[in-house]
């Protein structure tokens, strides 16, 4: 049988959340994962029913990847984006549901090696945790 | 408005881990605003409720709606399909929306998903306190409109208690001491001879202490023959 390939949603914001992505991606490193991103304007648009709704669709794990909380294109958003992982997790929590499963990354656009390093981290925590359950369908 | 909390998730899991169709009712007036139970947070709910039950292998049907006031039968009625239509009801309103509901549709099984807390203000956003506990026979005209039953810790009439130090309360010094501020607030509005005003004992009557309250307004009441009409056009 063979192994469980972990599902990761990635919120990105277009600023230097994107940016740092495009660079990660011009060096061509593969990952042991599957990654799903989706970019929206600034992680603080991220609401915490995005990382629920992709957790329950699916997803074995969600990262918000955001500027630097002191660099941030639209000052507070990277902070907003934090409290709503916080809340998320805090909630996962109280499921029973593992909190590791959901993060908030921070990059700035020339950080090349944020991307890789943030996928990398979050495939490790899925691989030790297991798949979330058997009920997600492959998409 | 009423202050409400949501219970934690794994409460409300277990509440309702035995039915197989739960219609999950918010509620949009006072839980909506302290972030409890509006639209959002029904969602939020079904959604971690739904992650759970991936984990753990469980098959559950949710179907989620938000009322304008579940206090008021008439928003109520609006979705009565959707309710009677379920295994069980789990309110995201105040104890009163979930009673109402209870009270009009006796056969369905209503669950709470928040634990009603208090009458309280929003200070600033996120954050939300106590000013009122309803007893019924308001004095905040003598006390420059602050409120010393829901504001000092010990509801004393004739403050402060010796524990008040520098403006804060010996329960808990990140809280005001609700007798400093009505001396402040005299002061301010130059009405300082009322805190040497003894307050007689509290008629605690019209409180909750008697059973239950009910408010009637006679004027605003239907009379037998308007019932009748109404429940013509109806």
């Amino acid at each position: 049988m063979a192994a469980h390939r972990p599902r990761i949603v990635g919120f990105c914001c277009e600023r230097h959340g994107m940016d740092a992505v495009v660079l990660a991606a011009r060096s061509g490193k593969t990952h042991d994962a599957s990654v799903r991103l989706v970019q929206v304007p600034c992680s603080g648009r991220v609401d915490g029913l995005h990382i629920l709704k992709a957790l329950e669709d699916g997803a074995d794990a969600v990262v918000v990847l955001g500027c630097l909380e002191k660099n941030c294109y639209y000052d507070t958003g990277s902070i907003e984006g934090r409290k709503r992982v916080a809340y998320v997790k805090s909630m996962l929590k109280e499921a029973g549901v593992e909190p590791e499963r959901v993060e908030m990354f921070n990059a700035a656009s020339t950080n090349a090696w944020a991307f890789p390093e943030m996928v990398s981290k979050m495939a490790d925590v899925v691989k030790r945790l297991g798949p979330l359950g058997s009920g997600g369908e492959e998409r | 408005m009423i202050i409400a909390k949501r219970k934690p998730v794994n409460e409300i899991a277990d509440m309702v881990a035995p039915y197989k169709k739960v219609t999950v009712v918010g509620c949009r007036s006072c839980v909506a605003i302290c972030l409890a139970g509006g639209e959002k947070e029904v969602k939020m709910l079904i959604s971690a409720l739904k992650v759970k039950n991936r984990k753990e292998g469980r098959k559950q049907e949710f179907d989620g709606l938000v009322v304008e006031r579940q206090c008021e039968k008439e928003w109520i009625k609006e979705v009565e399909e959707r309710i009677l239509d379920s295994d069980l009801v789990l309110s995201m309103a105040c104890s009163l929306g979930a009673q109402t509901i209870g009270d009009m549709y006796p056969e369905k099984i209503v669950f709470p998903a928040l634990n009603t807390g208090m009458f309280g203000v929003p200070e600033e956003q996120g954050v939300w306190s106590e000013k009122c506990v309803g007893c019924g026979n308001c004095i905040i005209h003598t006390t420059g409109g602050i409120c010393p039953i829901a504001r000092c810790a010990k509801s004393m009439l004739n403050g402060p208690c010796g524990g008040s130090s520098n403006g804060h309360c010996e329960v808990n010094l990140d809280i005001d001491c609700a007798w400093y501020e009505i001396h402040e607030r005299l002061k301010l509005q130059k009405r300082l001879d009322l805190i040497e005003k003894v307050n007689p004992p509290k008629d605690w009557s019209t409180a909750h202490y008697g059973g239950r309250r009910i408010y009637t307004r006679e004027d605003a009441k239907l009379t037998q023959h308007q019932k009748k009409g109404k429940e013509a056009v109806q």
